[in-house]
């Protein structure tokens, strides 16, 4: 693997107006990793993301992109430079269609439209189908492909998804692990905030426990899986 | 001697018609400033105070029902009820909507209101508008007056004829002014103790947080209701006595929605909304320009015409009148950007900084 | 039948509707576009529709006095529709955009604020009197009127109808086809959909924004154009009175929703003109006086039972 890692973030301080939520985070994402980020309700797991995209107030610490540093940049900036990001929720536009839809993950491109949603396509077949239909009328798990495939229309260095299944029938859950896999399996590195902890470190190659705000302990998906702290405080209780 | 009295007399009207519109601009501050509520139809909530209050107040006549000559503090309890009335039954409607709904709303039923008043002609008289309103004071030497109880127990109708006889014409304008400061310092007071009241306290809670106050449910729209319905009963105050002021109304000029609504909107933004005292001082000090620029403006235009031998300055003098208008309007623009809490900011201990 | 009920029924009652209508969509359409992006009540609205006709009677009047032949109003138009755009813009940029990240209600008044500007700076430009584009009467269009005299249902139209009516449907044409097949429309609906999505998708709100500006502007004086030759008059207080039945025709059609204004618009002008249809008895059905009010009514009655709209547009 290479040095450089995707997405490394340091010693980062962000909130919201003058609260405080993150107090020192340090994560990294190398290139073609899955990297999970778990941790209790209110321990700032979606600000992480949200200081990335520069939606928050960050404070302090560095936040690099393939070595470049990306703070306090502007939201569409940061989908310019290739990080392709889901939002929890409203990550359609419920009133365009699914090509649409995809079209509008494309703002920033150039070139190649065409065939980027033809791999689309390719990645979510379901999608193929419903291509003409209204986002807004498909199912919860559908919805979340095509937030998905959209955030997938720019040239992705790395994909930020903020919990992909909350909200979602157990069936689409797996279903939405599995489509992250193969995501990664194209290469693209991921970072993923979920509240499904084991789930989500099965698949991850890293995972990073946040509790209040900072970071707690981190290890490889498997190593968490196997921490009984890690068990007693996430994994446990859930099923 | 008669220029000051001239003086004195002009400073007085200042201040009556100051004072109207502080009225005006407390009710709204109910409204926007405590509630967050926007109402565009201010003009349309005074002219159902001053309609109601001419109806009931004037003298019988031949041209249009109303005229029922009932006493005048009947006469403006029944303005305030209509109003709050009519807010009510709007508040019903727009209220669990945004601010921008109500918006409209208010600026719809404010042009129905002028519509009704147009068009019933023979409830409202139409647009020739109702004329001879009894105005405090003064109507003491209205006939109907002083030969009827109470006035009539002190003195016989000649007694009263040649008492009236010796005062000035002007008599009643300090006893009216007073009356409308005395009325603006009541509403100032209660308003004071309604916001520092749990009531007042819940009404700041709710504006500052929109959506989480649409989250907690019915009780915030029934305070919200409130707010609104008193704050147009403090308007339909302000029009009835605007209609005493004025003795003569009609729908389109009178209540012109552009300069009434509109200037009151200025008062309340420049003075500081939340602010009583705010509220207040905008009023006062927006009349003050409003009056002395058209004082300026005519004279300006008086000099300029007789410097370009007798040019007939009328044209230009309405066209002024417009530019004022802008001018107005631009520096309403000019405050909402650079002081968006109002010049006297509302005094409140906040916890976030800005 | 047409003798007796027909006649009289179409084309003083359902025709006159229809241009009021089609005015109405277009006005709405503006209204709608600016409250599902910007996201806010734009009161100046109604005067850009105003302002806008000023300028093509400027225009008719420069060229008429200049180059001594007369222009037909929708040639002034083009030039009109341009800098009512530009104003447009320049209000959006001192006098909305400082608003952007502000509690919605400020720019809210803001534009209750430049409503009143707008309007008093035409009233001290062109003065407060009526004007018009074209005297005199409008007679009824000979072809149409024999043509459809042969069938025994004879038509009045007069030539300016049929422009308000053939301009209303081209501009739709080339609306529907904006919103759907280009990019920047498609990225108008986005951002109306969910501006906050629009901008974590790289959309350039701001370049959206200014289309939707022009969208608007456009057919706020193609609105404004039309009413004045329907009307052959122009006065400075159109703009606000066109404000109402405007806002009605939006919320009926659901904010958000350009073709749902349309739609409300039609709705809005028709109901207007055929509540003063003598329906019960001789007299008009409602005192014509009152036929502002029909546009508030049907307003006040979505708002009671759906305040999305016909075709469910954003509530806010």
């Amino acid at each position: 693997m290479s040095s450089l890692p995707t997405l490394e973030i340091n010693d980062l301080f962000a909130g919201y107006g003058e609260t405080e939520i993150l107090k020192s985070i340090n994560i990294s994402v190398e290139p073609a990793q899955t990297v999970a980020i778990i941790g209790p309700n209110g321990a700032g797991k979606s600000t992480v993301i949200k200081s990335v995209l520069g939606l928050v107030n960050v404070r302090g610490g560095k936040i690099n992109l393939n070595g470049q540093d990306i703070i306090g940049i502007a939201p569409d900036e940061a989908i310019r430079q290739g990080i392709s990001y889901v939002p929890q929720t409203h990550n359609v536009f419920p009133n365009l269609s699914v090509l649409e839809n995809l079209e509008m993950g494309a703002w920033t491109r150039k070139t190649g439209i065409k065939e980027r949603i033809d791999e689309m396509f390719t990645l979510f077949p379901d999608l193929q189908v419903k291509k003409s239909k209204i986002a807004g009328s498909l199912s919860g798990g559908q919805r979340q492909m095509v937030a998905m495939a959209k955030a997938l229309m720019v040239d992705s260095k790395i994909m930020l998804l903020d919990e992909p299944t909350a909200g979602l029938s157990p069936k689409y859950q797996s279903e939405i692990f599995q489509t992250i896999k193969k995501i990664n399996g194209s290469g693209i590195p991921i970072l993923l905030v979920e509240q499904n902890a084991k789930q989500a470190l099965e698949i991850a190659d890293k995972g990073f426990v946040l509790v209040d705000g900072a970071n707690k302990v981190q290890g490889t998906g498997k190593e968490l899986l196997e921490d009984s702290n890690v068990a007693r405080m996430f994994l446990g209780s859930k099923d | 001697m008669d220029i000051l009295i001239g003086y004195s007399l002009y400073g007085i009207s200042l201040l009556t018609v100051g004072g109207i519109y502080a009225i005006l601009a407390l009710g709204l501050n109910i409204q926007w400033g405590y509630a967050g509520l926007f109402n565009a139809g201010i003009a349309g909530f005074a002219a159902v105070g001053a309609y109601t209050f001419a109806l009931l107040s004037t003298a019988p006549n031949p041209y249009h029902y109303g005229g029922l000559g009932l006493p005048l503090p009947f006469a403006i309890l029944s303005a305030m009820v209509l109003s709050g009335c009519i807010a009510f039954l709007i508040g019903l409607v727009c209220i669990r909507l945004r601010s921008d709904y109500l918006a409209i709303a208010t600026i719809g039923i404010a042009e129905i209101i002028k519509l009704f008043l147009k068009n019933e002609n023979d409830l409202t008289n139409g647009p020739r508008g109702i004329n001879k309103i009894p105005r405090p004071w003064e109507h003491l030497s209205e006939e109907r007056f002083y030969t009827s109880a109470p006035m009539s127990w002190i003195s016989d109708s000649a007694g009263w004829d040649s008492f009236f006889d010796q005062l000035p014409n002007w008599w009643w304008q300090p006893f009216f002014c007073g009356t409308i400061l005395v009325l603006v310092y009541i509403i100032y007071r209660l308003l004071e103790t309604a916001q520092r009241s749990p009531w007042g306290r819940m009404m700041t809670a709710i504006r500052e947080n929109e959506g989480a106050a649409h989250a907690a449910g019915k009780h915030v729209t029934r305070r919200r209701i409130e707010a609104f319905v008193i704050g147009a009963m403090v308007m339909g105050l302000a029009g009835a006595m605007l209609s005493q002021h004025l003795k003569l109304i009609d729908p389109t000029n009178t209540f012109d929605p552009s300069k009434m609504t509109f200037l009151v909107w200025v008062m309340l933004v420049a003075g500081g909304s939340g602010n009583n005292k705010g509220a207040i001082f905008g009023a006062f000090l927006v009349w003050v320009i409003w009056s002395a620029s058209e004082i300026f403006i005519n004279s300006g235009l008086h000099l300029f015409g007789e410097l370009v031998s007798n040019m007939d300055i009328s044209l230009l003098k309405t066209r002024a009148g417009y530019l004022r208008m802008v001018v107005i309007g631009l520096l309403l623009q000019y405050i909402l950007q650079k002081y968006p809490d109002g010049i006297i900011p509302e005094s409140r201990p906040t916890s976030k900084g800005n | 039948m047409w003798q007796t009920f027909g006649f009289e029924f179409v084309n003083f009652y359902f025709i006159p509707g229809l241009v009021v209508g089609c005015i109405y969509a277009l006005g709405a359409i503006g209204i709608t576009l600016t409250f599902g992006i910007l996201r806010f009540a734009n009161f100046a609205h109604g005067e850009v529709m105003m302002i806008g006709a000023y300028f093509t009677w400027t225009v008719m009047t420069l060229v008429k006095n200049g180059l001594g032949f007369p222009i037909h109003p929708l040639v002034a138009a083009v030039p009109a529709i341009a800098l009512a755009i530009s104003l447009f813009i320049f209000v959006d940029r001192y006098f909305y955009k400082p608003f952007r990240s502000a509690p919605t209600i400020r720019v809210v008044m803001a534009s209750f604020g430049m409503m009143l500007v707008i309007r008093s700076f035409v009233q001290s430009v062109w003065g407060p009197n009526q004007l018009t584009f074209v005297p005199g009467i409008a007679r009824p269009n000979e072809t149409v009127k024999s043509f459809t005299n042969s069938f025994d249902m004879m038509i009045l139209m007069p030539n300016k109808h049929f422009w308000i009516i053939a301009g209303t449907f081209v501009i739709m044409l080339a609306l529907s086809w904006l919103l759907t097949k280009t990019k920047i429309g498609k990225g108008m609906r986005a951002v109306s959909d969910s501006p906050e999505l629009a901008k974590v998708s790289g959309i350039d709100v701001e370049i959206i924004i200014r289309a939707t500006w022009i969208v608007g502007g456009f057919c706020a004086v193609a609105a404004g154009v039309f009413l004045v030759m329907d009307l052959q008059m122009l006065e400075t207080t159109m703009g606000f009175r066109m404000l109402l039945p405007m806002f009605a025709a939006a919320i009926l059609g659901g904010i958000g929703r350009p073709f749902g204004a349309v739609v409300g618009g039609l709705v809005i002008g028709l109901a207007e003109e055929l509540s003063v249809y003598p329906w019960l008895g001789n007299g008009p059905l409602l005192s014509p006086g009152y036929k502002t009010g029909v546009a508030f009514a049907i307003m006040i009655v979505m708002l009671v039972l759906r305040p999305s709209g016909l075709f469910k547009g954003r509530l806010f």
